[in-house]
């Protein structure tokens, strides 16, 4: 596997949904995951950025840490999220993100801080989750990927912080 | 790299910042730009800011046949919107983004020596600015100083806290860590 990188016009398109949960997806997703935990970060990765144009990306923030006091971030462990769907958002926080499909850039995106959605694994189950902070963040960054969207599409003014960050 | 896009006519490509300061007014952007462009110039990075009623902008343009030339093409535009110019020969050190660990956010009463204390406060404790950006708000008769301060530091938010916590007497602040989602 090899990660496409923006202009890449694939990055830009939207993906089709999942219809058959088989062996070879069930290969695609396994092989997908092993990729994404072989790159730096490591925390999401989604199909189109390997050049597969179908609704599934990987979620797995398990053992990840804030800050130099390795705060541990609130996940849900592995999430395989085949053809998901974001149905509730609330509140909102900028935050910065960067992209391996965009390397050596990252930028203010505003995310919601709470989100519900619901996504099939890969045996073909659905599942209602619900996801707050970090992990929403990636949620909604893998999400967009699936829909021809790049946090580049979203990003903000670095000057307007003071007046949009939720304040502490 | 293709070789035309390393020699035009007989010189070697070679970066510039170029920086023009002056008072505001509409177009001056689209005008110096395509100035460049039709000069043969390449734009790198490039920051405009409005500071007070005053137009700034740094460019960074690879371009061939000098600084002198380069300050011929566009000095006839500058002029005529009067901007001041300055040209340097620089090195270009693109693709080599640091990525901000902390954010400073410092506002209080206006008074002389704000940012002197705090970013003298900050390089003392190992802090690298990246990106600093001030504004003066509230009313004329009560001004504010509002001062947002992005970089690296080694030493983590605390130590950071602490040695800003003197001047807390005459400054709110506030640090906290950037954390860069990279998906």
């Amino acid at each position: 596997m090899e990660i496409l990188t923006y202009p890449n016009q694939q990055l830009k398109q939207n993906c089709e949904p999942v219809e058959q949960f088989d062996e070879s997806l069930r290969q695609f997703v396994s092989e997908l995951e092993a990729f994404m935990r072989s790159q730096p970060g490591g925390i999401g990765i989604a199909a189109p950025q390997v050049g597969q144009m179908q609704r599934i990306c990987i979620v797995d923030l398990t053992g990840m840490t804030r800050g130099k006091k390795k705060k541990p971030v609130p996940n849900q462990g592995r999430l395989i999220l085949i053809n998901p769907e974001i149905t509730e958002w609330e509140g909102f926080e900028l935050g910065r993100e960067g992209c391996m499909s965009v390397p050596d850039y990252t930028g203010n995106v505003i995310r919601a801080t709470q989100i519900a959605f619901s996504a099939t694994d890969e045996w073909g189950e659905r599942h209602e989750y619900e996801s707050e902070g970090f992990e929403a963040r990636a949620i909604q960054h893998e999400v967009d990927h699936l829909e021809g969207l790049l946090f580049l599409d979203r990003l903000v003014s670095r000057r307007t912080d003071l007046f949009q960050r939720k304040q502490r | 790299m293709k070789e035309e896009e390393v020699t035009m006519g007989s010189a070697r490509k070679q970066w510039y910042m170029v920086s023009l300061v002056g008072k505001d007014q509409s177009g001056i952007v689209a005008r110096v730009t395509e100035v460049l462009y039709q000069a043969g110039g390449v734009l790198g990075e490039s920051s405009m800011m409005r500071l007070g009623c005053n137009f700034s902008i740094m460019m960074m343009v690879e371009i061939a046949g000098g600084g002198e030339q380069l300050r011929q093409s566009i000095a006839p535009v500058t002029t005529e919107l009067g901007l001041h110019l300055h040209v340097d020969a620089i090195e270009p050190g693109l693709h080599q983004h640091q990525v901000p660990e902390l954010r400073v956010v410092v506002h209080g009463a206006d008074r002389p020596g704000i940012v002197a204390q705090v970013t003298g406060v900050l390089a003392e404790a190992g802090f690298d600015i990246m990106d600093l950006d001030s504004q003066v708000g509230g009313s004329s008769l009560e001004p504010i100083y509002i001062l947002l301060i992005e970089g690296v530091a080694n030493s983590g938010v605390e130590t950071i806290h602490q040695a800003l916590e003197p001047l807390s007497a005459s400054v709110e602040f506030r640090v906290e860590e950037i954390d860069t989602l990279i998906g």
